[in-house]
């Protein structure tokens, strides 16, 4: 026989695992092959704030390529023409660039909330949208605590903008445009080598970075992680968000609802039995 | 407008599926005068909410709203889907009342109640299609292989399309009466029980559902009104929130479609708007008590002193407390008066409580605040309007309002 037994227990395992807890723990079924996702680290200590990265992500995309000056302090957002931005900000160190794209969580709100699963977090790392599943909700915008995804309200076949780490070219083998266009500043990479090498940065020279890495546990973890000089609410981060992942927050809800199906059908049936007395001659209910 | 009810009386005749198609056109034709009060207000508006859904549909969302890459949900979503859903809760409470519980008081307005829930589904749910980008795919999520289970907008719509589904079932008999298709009555109201059920059912998980769609827009909403009890709170809040649309549109129903309720139901509806007058102020009773219970189990004194925490205030002391005490004062005096009064003012506080979640109080720290257009505003009168119309056409022909013809109980 071709298939050993106990693989084939496995799998059957497997297979009826995923098809009763469906997507929600996809995740988490492939135990044998922990998946190893692949994410970027970006150091602002490093980041002259030349913004080549942007001008090779609106080039590799079809966005246009804006020719703002780049002011310090202005906090500009990524937006439906740029995936990528970067800031320049007037510190205790003095001005510090800081980057702002997507985070690719690993476990993003974005993708929890799409109920058509256009917003998907691939096995490689990158958190894609894909058009032809969206619908256009924008419930990824709502849910989003870092406010990354960007709509075109001024189109009548409107796309979602976002970074999507250049998946097409991470799946054939290269890495994202900004990466390979960055003199130091931006390394892509698989995500525990990353934090490695951002704790020996850290490690060896301390006056230089403050010892964090964000991304490293907020929102339940980033692919996107960044390191630099001074705290982080100084570089316009949003340093108030948890540490725990965003879809953890409604999933107690998610997981009521089966409860709820099967218990409270029995109860309305078992009531309507039990006042059924109360009919008097009342023959009219239908 | 009582001049548009005239010729009812003949029309839930037995016609014994003769010629059908020739009843139903002549259904389809106004009856009664053109020039009502509300028709001259209305047939403007819809006219030019359609020439604007036009341009949405041709220059993008952002050519009529105001809406933003901060704030991705407006008027369209917090009023129209949020509160308009809110608002359709009548029909499970009042089903569960009847059927469920036995309550036979209330039968007499079981049908116009599932007829309003129904339409309010069909058309503020059917308002989500103007808000979406991209609605070619809507079907993704219900056929195909794209479902994303993990989304609580997920569960909602789903939710939604069952539920209209369940409520069509329950209204369905009073569609049969009016074809007069016996069989097809009969058939239609052996399945009354199972619909209702299955709607409650749905309908306490879509109501507290609505409210789950927002616990990941954690740092967004303001936190005097964010909790993790907000689907909690919405549902608790949808059965006061339904019963005051029925004690409200009961009130207009019983003036404009006056001669089309029977002598015996004039009597009963003040012991029904009494009835579901003490009935709301239990459950506001309830949910003021789950607001307080929030509030201080959060530690939130101190947004108390601040613009948003006045405004928190009025909400809660204003459209909430005040109805509750009226509801009650006003069953012990059996005021009828003072219980519209009171259901108007429970009313306003659902608008106010759905867009402080989804509008107001999302985003309330942003630079920019979100006001929507004047072209936002007239495409959900538009909405609400054709709504009315739908409501009408329905009230005028079939056997909501007025008794069911007489050959019901004798097949039986």
């Amino acid at each position: 026989m071709g298939i050993d037994r106990r693989i084939f227990i496995k799998t059957l395992g497997v297979t009826g695992v995923t098809l009763v807890t469906g997507t929600m723990l996809g995740a988490e079924v492939a135990d044998d092959e922990a998946i190893e996702f692949q994410g970027m680290l970006y150091d602002s200590t490093r980041c002259v704030g030349c913004r080549l990265c942007e001008v090779v992500c609106a080039e590799t995309h079809n966005l246009p390529v804006l020719k703002v000056k780049l002011k310090t302090g202005v906090l500009r957002k990524n937006s439906e023409t740029q995936r990528t931005v970067i800031n320049k900000f007037a510190t205790s160190k003095g001005d510090v660039s800081a980057k702002k794209q997507c985070m690719h969580c690993n476990e993003p709100a974005c993708a929890a909330a799409c109920l058509t699963q256009a917003m998907h977090k691939t096995k490689e790392g990158p958190v894609i949208w894909r058009s032809e599943k969206c619908m256009g909700c924008r419930f990824c915008m709502v849910s989003c605590p870092f406010d990354v995804p960007k709509f075109e309200y001024h189109s009548a076949n409107p796309k979602i903008q976002k970074c999507d780490m250049c998946y097409d070219r991470i799946v054939s083998g290269g890495i994202p445009a900004c990466a390979e266009a960055c003199g130091d500043a931006l390394i892509f990479g698989s995500r525990s080598l990353l934090i490695a090498e951002a704790r020996r940065r850290i490690a060896e020279n301390p006056k230089d970075y403050v010892d964090q890495i964000y991304g490293e546990y907020v929102a339940g973890g980033t692919g996107f992680l960044h390191i630099g000089p001074v705290p982080f609410n100084e570089l316009g981060m949003n340093t108030g968000l948890q540490n725990s992942s965003y879809p953890a927050l409604t999933k107690g809800f998610l997981y009521s609802v089966p409860a709820v199906f099967v218990l409270l059908p029995s109860v309305l049936l078992g009531i309507h039995e039990a006042t059924k007395n109360n009919q008097t001659n009342d023959e009219e209910l239908e | 407008m009582k001049s548009l009810n005239n010729p009812v009386v003949t029309i839930a005749r037995d016609n014994d599926g003769k010629s059908v198609l020739r009843f139903l056109a002549g259904e389809l034709k106004p009856k009664g005068k053109w020039l009502t009060p509300f028709n001259i207000i209305s047939i403007p508006v819809i006219i030019l909410g359609l020439v604007l859904i036009v341009i949405r549909f041709w220059k993008g969302i952002g050519s009529i709203t105001n809406l933003s890459q901060d704030i991705p949900w407006g008027l369209w979503i917090g009023f129209d889907v949020v509160t308009g859903v809110a608002f359709a809760g009548g029909a499970y409470v009042i089903t569960f009342m009847v059927y469920i519980l036995k309550m036979n008081r209330y039968h007499s307005i079981v049908r116009v109640t599932v007829l309003n829930g129904f339409l309010a589904y069909v058309f503020y749910a059917g308002a989500l299609l103007l808000d979406l980008g991209r609605p070619w795919n809507v079907i993704n999520p219900i056929i195909g292989n794209s479902f994303g289970t993990s989304s609580v907008l997920f569960l909602v719509a789903w939710h939604f399309l069952l539920y209209m589904l369940a409520e069509l079932i329950e209204f369905s008999p009073a569609i049969a009466e009016w074809l007069g298709a016996k069989r097809a009555r009969k058939i239609l109201s052996g399945m009354t029980l199972a619909a209702v059920i299955f709607g409650i059912t749905l309908s306490t998980l879509h109501q507290s559902g609505l409210g789950a769609l927002f616990l990941m827009a954690k740092e967004k909403i303001h936190p005097l009104w964010y909790s993790e009890f907000i689907p909690l709170m919405f549902l608790v809040s949808s059965v006061f929130a339904g019963l005051s649309m029925v004690i409200f549109e009961g009130s207009i129903s019983h003036k404009v479609f006056f001669n089309q309720i029977s002598e015996k139901n004039h009597k009963a509806q003040k012991g029904i708007i009494s009835g579901l007058s003490k009935i709301c102020a239990g459950a506001m009773f309830a949910y003021l008590f789950l607001q307080v219970l929030v509030f201080i189990h959060g530690k939130r004194w101190e947004y108390l002193d601040t613009p948003m925490g006045y405004w928190y205030l009025t909400e809660i002391a204003g459209f909430v407390l005040i109805p509750m005490i009226l509801f009650f004062y006003s069953y012990r005096r059996q005021n009828i008066l003072m219980i519209r009064i009171a259901a108007i003012l429970t009313m306003l506080g659902v608008i106010l409580n759905r867009l402080n979640v989804t509008v107001i109080g999302f985003r309330w720290d942003a630079p920019v605040h979100y006001v929507p257009t004047w072209m936002e505003i007239v495409v959900t009168l538009t909405v609400i309007f054709t709504e009315i119309w739908i409501f009408r056409w329905v009230i005028n022909r079939m056997p909501v309002l007025r008794e069911s013809p007489s050959w019901v109980n004798k097949v039986k």
